[in-house]
């Protein structure tokens, strides 16, 4: 007997639309099953992971605290991947953006006033570009094969981070520890509401993004480019568009984000460069950008979810000590689960009895 | 399908109601950097929380979240506890001190400890371990157990710390062997097995016939059994990892410690502002058995590990040079604790480059 997947003449919109919710219940339907199997109440467990964090306001401004590096990452990285550039490099980006923005309030601590948060924001984001350009020129140039280049100057980045927190920029006054100084208050992001919670202005950036990246990718000549530069190349230079310049476009674009994501993260969340800033936004931003479906208002929702996981994980070792392994496997889950039912959605699944000939080599 | 999913809604309604914290007992809680069974550092807290709650338990309550990232994260699983009603939290991470004092400025009424650091504030006290004395034993073993006369350490951060232990380790090696060496790798992790485990066999690769780590994790121990040689246990009793192996090892023994300050917590006697720097006589260290060596090698370990407690011997007692050749003690002197916590030179005889 044979497993076959048959592609299915049409695929139900409603379906299509809906998937990610029924990944998400059968992620919680699976979440529970686990609970059970390790002994643990699973409504307790379950209530613990996703309504707990959600129940208190200081929790909820956590949230978006974890959210927006999330949520910035993975507009860029959906409108990358919508072009046909994979850049899993923007861990990396993220990095090269806070060290970049961060050289403004440690190199000249004494510029102290309303320019110094918006120069550090755009040498943020030009850090991050300056990142994500390398991958597209050795690409354009050389057709090498982005997903590793930019991938292996995340381990550049973080080892340069790490050189610089020990080294160069670090605060003169810590024992020798690693670490810079602690930014000045002008250098340091601001909080939407002080007396509710610690939620930076990270948040209003995401936000930002996310609707003017939608707004590009579905009213604009650009966001038409972008789509068809990624369903066929061909077809698009034949309108006239430029592979080099779609793929300068791409990391330029999902790198700057990356990088402001990255000094967002320093000036709001973390205060000073530390010898690690990121703890791997970067790569979950990717299950963020496909769990949102490569739409930039998808991943508002998705970088939500995602961020939940993480605040959950916290909560129910604290209430109910259960390993904080589960929510990873939870991350796992819940991507494998929203590609399991995006397949079924465009593709049948049909036994076909017994092997035919000439296919039992 | 659908009562399947009913099921589930009603099973989820029924047992939330369940979910709340067991009322009136005092609750201690603690932070961890690597997970609870590691084998190295944070299981020796983990230990101490045990302990905890078998003396103690009637009355107190423990909590603990394992596997937290220094930084934010840190920030928010401190909070979260606070906020939970935890009385007295330990975060038992160097990397934790900056979170530890914001989240303490934020719960004035909430009792902080924080492993290792140097910042305190009047809820906030700091707690340490005078690790560097079982280096110097251990270093002594090595000097005594090494054919080849080199050792090779496995360090994490070029901080104070851990510039201190490796400073220790030598010149305990170098009171039997005065022309002992050191090798040093860093591997910038406090826990990564693998990571570890590659430098312990980069080490031995280089000749280095006996190694010891200032890392987390039972990797380098298992290497060393596989490869054939020796080496010492880190903050935990490793012996499971190396039966052939082991010589001893340095044990943090938090539990005394944690017990002592959560009754004082709880009766009024608890003061902020303080910095505790316990060592080998208070027994918040102690050392694991010394195994796989001859009796003399032995008998001068357990001789020194008395000296030590009885404050006859300063592991950091002049004459000391720093590595360029310098003085530093000169003879019968002895460092202050303010030099050794903001330690940033190697002593003599390291053959490293400490990264600045």
């Amino acid at each position: 007997m044979r497993l076959q997947l048959v592609r299915r003449p049409q695929h139900s919109s409603l379906m299509a639309a809906v998937s990610p919710l029924i990944a998400f219940a059968l992620t919680l339907i699976i979440g529970a099953i686990i609970f059970i199997a390790i002994g643990k109440p699973p409504g307790a467990a379950l209530y613990a992971y996703f309504v707990a964090p959600l129940t208190e306001m200081w929790s909820l401004h956590e949230l978006a605290i974890k959210a927006s590096p999330l949520i910035i990452i993975a507009v860029g990285l959906s409108v990358a991947y919508l072009s046909n550039n994979w850049n899993i490099g923007a861990e990396g980006q993220f990095i090269m953006g806070g060290i970049f923005g961060s050289l403004i309030p440690i190199v000249f601590p004494g510029f102290q006033n309303v320019l110094t948060l918006p120069l550090m924001i755009l040498f943020g984001i030009l850090g991050g570009m300056a990142w994500g350009a390398i991958p597209a020129f050795l690409k354009t140039r050389f057709n090498t094969n982005e997903i590793l280049t930019s991938l292996m100057l995340v381990y550049v980045a973080q080892l340069f981070l790490d050189w610089l927190a020990r080294g160069w920029l670090r605060d003169p006054q810590g024992y020798a520890f690693p670490g810079s100084i602690r930014f000045p208050p002008a250098a340091t992001l601001p909080e939407i509401a002080p007396s509710q919670g610690g939620a930076h202005y990270g948040l209003v950036f995401a936000l930002f993004v996310a609707v003017a990246l939608w707004f590009v990718m579905t009213r604009t000549l650009k966001g038409f480019e972008v789509r068809v530069m990624g369903a066929s190349p061909r077809a698009g230079r034949f309108a006239g568009f430029s592979s080099k310049r779609m793929t300068y476009f791409a990391f330029l674009l999902s790198g700057g984000l990356a990088g402001l994501a990255g000094i967002s993260e320093v000036s709001g969340a973390i205060g000073q460069l530390r010898e690690t800033i990121s703890p791997g936004y970067g790569f979950t931003a990717i299950i963020v950008a496909f769990l949102g479906r490569l739409n930039p208002l998808g991943a508002v929702v998705a970088g939500f979810v995602l961020a939940l996981t993480y605040l959950g994980g916290e909560a129910a070792q604290i209430s109910l000590g259960i390993s904080d392994k589960l929510a990873r496997v939870f991350q796992g889950l819940l991507l494998f689960l929203v590609l399991a039912c995006d397949t079924l959605i465009y593709y049948r699944v049909r036994f076909s009895a017994g092997r035919k000939a000439g296919e039992a080599a | 399908m659908k009562s399947i999913i009913f099921g589930f809604a009603t099973a989820l309604a029924l047992t939330t109601a369940g979910s709340a914290f067991a009322a009136d007992k005092y609750k201690a809680c603690f932070v961890y950097v690597g997970s609870k069974t590691d084998g190295g550092w944070t299981q020796a807290h983990e230990a101490g929380r045990m302990q905890v709650d078998a003396e103690l338990g009637d009355k107190v309550e423990t909590k603990f979240v394992e596997n937290t990232p220094e930084g934010p994260d840190a920030e928010r699983a401190i909070e979260r506890l606070a906020r939970e009603g935890c009385g007295i939290i330990f975060t038992t991470s160097f990397g934790f001190m900056d979170p530890t004092l914001a989240v303490a400025a934020k719960f004035p009424d909430v009792k902080f400890e924080h492993a290792t650091g140097f910042k305190t504030a009047a809820n906030l006290t700091t707690y340490n371990s005078r690790f560097y004395e079982g280096r110097y034993i251990i270093g002594q073993i090595a000097g005594k157990q090494s054919k080849k006369g080199v050792a090779g350490y496995i360090a994490s951060f070029p901080i104070p710390e851990v510039v201190m232990g490796i400073n220790a380790f030598l010149l305990g090696a170098r009171s039997v062997n005065p022309d002992f060496k050191l090798k040093v790798v860093w591997v910038n992790t406090w826990f990564d097995a693998g990571k570890e485990a590659d430098a312990a066999k980069a080490l031995i690769d280089q000749g280095v016939d006996i190694i010891t780590q200032h890392t987390d994790s039972t990797g380098p121990m298992q290497v060393a059994e596989e490869r054939g040689i020796q080496a010492f246990g880190q903050a935990f009793d490793q012996i499971k990892a190396g039966p052939k192996a082991q010589l001893s090892a340095i044990t943090d023994t938090w539990g005394p410690y944690y017990v002592k300050r959560i009754k004082a917590a709880m009766d009024g006697t608890w003061k902020g502002g303080e910095s505790s720097w316990d060592g080998l006589k208070d027994g918040i260290l102690t050392m694991a058995p010394y195994t796989n060596m001859p009796d003399d090698v032995k008998a001068m370990a357990m001789d020194t590990e008395a000296k030590i407690k009885s404050g006859e011997l300063h592991p950091f007692t002049g004459p000391v040079k720093k590595q360029d050749g310098t003085e530093w003690l000169a003879a019968g002197a002895k460092s202050d604790d303010g030099t050794l916590l903001g330690m940033n030179f190697y002593v003599e005889g390291v053959d490293d480059k400490l990264p600045q």
